[in-house]
């Protein structure tokens, strides 16, 4: 990485005064005046009119491989990631095999690391196949290669409440933190959305916030009674905003992510069939909407966390009902972000909670300590410019991840990743991925 | 209208429509020579995902009685189970030259992906999906409603100032929703009469009012009382545990003879079918005189004949001419 040494000119940390950087030997070398003089042969990028961002730290990525390798590998799912502005995202376990043992977390990990694109913390099941019934080794994946410090059977709720106090009291044994799908399994048999008045009249099987709400509240009592830490995936209610809030106050250790899509989209948007629109948790009213936009702002729900979910074309192209759940985000969540958080007029969101919410807070739930860093000098090269200015429409073929179920197809977005940089190498330049060379 | 998906998608010029043209279908049926020309050389794919023998043969009756010729595609079981796509079976039939493709599928929504996906450009008829709706069951109903409480004025007439009970377990009916739907924008007052359980959340919002009580709903003298059917299986803690037991559920949600009686008998008692005697209706109110079961499935079939003449006859051919004149003319 030491070759690669790039002069950044004119781009505004966190959208304030703008300066140069020199990166250099993986670190950002210098700041300011000094930048410049000490720049000799590097490259210049002029970023004049961009904002420069600490490279983005996703902690929820379905890259899918091992066993999905039709909808996305490690490889063509980290350069998207690194396309969206990614230094970092978390593998979650849902993988065939499941990521459940120390040997195929090393193996994600490796595929990461070959790949290059930026940094892949694998996740670690809790439990030995998603299956609920007994922990997985997760001290093994926490003494691996892989450091494994997230745990999670996302896609299926850890819903035996000693099993679940059991995971928690755990891991904390390795400063590790247990992310919760929060679902109730029997509340949402056959649920495919979210339960209120449009799945009454479309008469499709309804997902009620309360089965959410109920997992969240049992886990932050839960954390409270053993001390420990309990991250909530893809919190998508007003209740269970509510339920945090009060958790928070009440100084339990919770922390909680929000995925873009539930920063935009409602549950009307269902009425079409069109399982694009069928992810899980579903999407909920123009009411939950309105609160996990605040609880992100009022820093209730700590986290953007993509959830990027791929599915190939056959998973979607089909009734409802039969379709998959889940939606691709890695290329979209930072300009939804800028969207309906930094340009909305009714919430308080700026360039810096970006910052806080989708690369250090992300990384410091993660236990990643070199990335979500300050914009400093001595500190990792892991940087992203953003074009706040830029627009440009969602075209599914376009992206770079492997599978096509973006549930913003069409639409103008603003703000576009320029430039991203991993330990210092240009994953990005142009918009464009940059292969490695040599 | 190019498809019908649901009793939602109808205004109320269009209901009027089908009904009155049901009515010309069904003048026609009176006679000794029951078939007529209108859809000679077009072909109707009847796609049943799901059994229903008696929604299959009211519409193959229908499609054969206007000179159509009748696939019968039997797909029992979901795609996913059958490993062919939905859009796979459609394409398929569509390349076998199938002018209009009539689904029953157990998927809520499967006719709208149908209709809207570009996966065919045949029109499609909503033969029940799932929870959602069952649109042709509510015009149907509408026609026999309007037949008995307009008598000799029915043509051209909505159902304005009836008053109706839908009764049992709403949650899972597509005809409650396409009734509600249906009735609502023809002008009468519903009242859905069930458990709360067997009610979706979201109830509130539709266009009808909800009780729980039956006996005081029937109290009220309603013009038309319907029965849904209620799966035996919903009382089992595995399908649900909706109601502790088919004897209460009779009990307090059942058709029996006491409230037969105080329905009065100018109210028309009314059943899509199939029943389950002894359960949401007794022997008693279903073979009584004014129960017109029987005569809504007969009604089914002038109703789907005016839907598949009005989708598919090619519009030059009703320019200019109402459609009950064109079918008079046509015999």
């Amino acid at each position: 990485m030491s070759a690669h040494r790039y002069l950044i000119r004119g781009a505004a940390p966190l959208g304030g005064d703008p300066t140069d950087l020199l990166l250099a030997d993986g670190v950002i070398a210098a700041t300011g005046a000094e930048a410049a003089a000490q720049a000799g042969d590097a490259q210049v990028v002029d970023a004049a009119g961009l904002v420069v961002l600490p490279g983005l730290v996703d902690l929820h990525t379905h890259l899918r491989e091992p066993g999905r390798e039709d909808a996305e590998t490690v490889l063509s799912g980290t350069r998207a990631a690194a396309v969206g502005g990614f230094t970092c995202v978390h593998a979650m376990a849902n993988t065939q095999p499941v990521a459940d043992t120390a040997g195929v977390v090393e193996q994600v990990w490796r595929l990461g690391r070959d790949a290059g694109w930026v940094d892949v913390r694998p996740v670690g099941a809790v439990t030995v196949g998603l299956a609920g019934e007994r922990l997985a080794e997760l001290g093994a994946m926490a003494d691996s290669a892989a450091r494994v410090r997230v745990f999670s059977d996302d896609g299926v709720c850890v819903s035996d409440p000693v099993l679940m106090r059991r995971a928690l009291e755990y891991v904390k044994a390795f400063d590790g933190v247990v992310a919760q799908h929060a679902q109730e399994p029997r509340l949402t048999e056959g649920a495919v959305m979210n339960e209120g008045v449009v799945s009454a009249e479309l008469g499709l099987t309804g997902w009620p916030a309360v089965a959410e709400e109920s997992i969240v509240a049992r886990d932050v009592l839960l954390a409270e009674h053993v001390g420990s830490r309990v991250h909530i995936c893809h919190l998508s209610t007003a209740g269970s905003v509510d339920i945090v809030r009060w958790a928070k106050s009440r100084g339990i250790q919770v922390t909680a992510e929000v995925t873009p899509h539930h920063l935009v989209l409602t549950d009307e948007i269902v009425r079409g069939y069109d399982p694009q629109f069928k992810v899980n948790p579903p999407l909920r009213t123009a009411e939950d909407v309105a609160a996990v936009r605040a609880g992100l702002a009022d820093g209730t729900i700590d986290i953007v966390a993509t959830d990027h979910a791929p599915h190939p074309v056959e998973d979607k192209d089909c009734e409802f009902d039969a379709a998959a759940f889940g939606m691709t985000g890695l290329e979209t969540a930072l300009s939804v972000v800028i969207s309906s958080m930094v340009l909305a007029d009714d919430v308080d969101f700026g360039w810096a909670d970006v910052a806080r919410t989708m690369s250090a807070a992300p990384a410091a739930i993660g236990r990643v300590a070199d990335q979500g860093r300050p914009l400093a000098v001595g500190e990792p090269a892991h940087v992203t410019l953003v074009d706040p200015d830029a627009r440009w429409t969602v075209v599914p073929r376009e992206l770079r991840t492997a599978s096509d179920n973006t549930p913003f197809a069409g639409r103008e977005l603003p703000g576009r990743v320029v430039a991203t940089f991993y330990g210092g190498r240009a994953t990005v330049l142009d918009g464009v991925p940059q292969e490695r060379t040599a | 209208m190019r498809h019908l998906l649901s009793a939602h998608d109808l205004s109320r010029e269009e209901a009027v429509l089908i009904l009155d043209t049901a009515a010309a279908m069904a003048a026609t049926q009176q006679r000794e020579m029951k078939k007529l020309p209108p859809l000679r050389g077009k072909t109707v794919v009847n796609l049943f995902f799901e059994d229903s023998t008696r929604t299959r043969i009211s519409f193959e009756a229908a499609a054969k009685r206007l000179s159509a010729d009748v696939i019968n595609f039997s797909a029992k079981g979901s795609s996913v189970s059958k490993g062919e796509s939905l859009k796979d079976t459609a394409q398929t039939l569509q390349a076998m030259g199938a002018d209009a493709v009539v689904i029953r599928h157990a998927a809520s929504g499967a006719p709208h992906r149908l209709a809207t996906s570009g996966w065919i450009d045949a029109p499609v008829i909503n033969a029940g999906d799932g929870k959602h709706q069952h649109p042709t069951q509510a015009l149907l109903d509408a026609y026999t409603m309007r037949r008995h409480l307009r008598g000799e004025d029915a043509i051209g007439s909505d159902l304005a100032g009836f008053r109706v009970l839908v009764v049992g377990d709403v949650l899972h009916s597509r005809v409650a929703r396409s009734n509600v739907d249906l009735l609502h924008t023809l002008g009468a007052h519903v009242t859905l009469v069930a458990p709360p359980t067997l009610l979706p959340v979201g109830v509130g919002t539709w266009p009808c009012e909800v009780s729980y009580d039956l006996d005081a709903a029937v109290a009220a003298r309603p013009d038309a009382i319907m029965m849904l059917r209620v799966q035996r299986e919903r009382m089992s803690s595995a399908g649900g545990g909706f109601f502790p037991s088919p004897q209460e559920y009779s009990r307090k949600y059942g058709l029996d003879g006491a409230r037969l009686r105080a329905l009065g008998p100018d109210a028309l008692v009314m059943h899509p079918g199939p029943m389950n005697r002894g359960l949401e209706i007794s022997a008693e109110a279903a073979d009584s005189a004014q129960a017109v079961i029987l005569e809504q499935v007969t009604n089914g079939v002038a109703v789907r004949m005016a839907v598949l003449y009005l989708l598919l006859a090619g519009a030059d051919d009703r320019a200019g001419v109402s459609t009950p004149e064109l079918v008079k003319d046509s015999v």
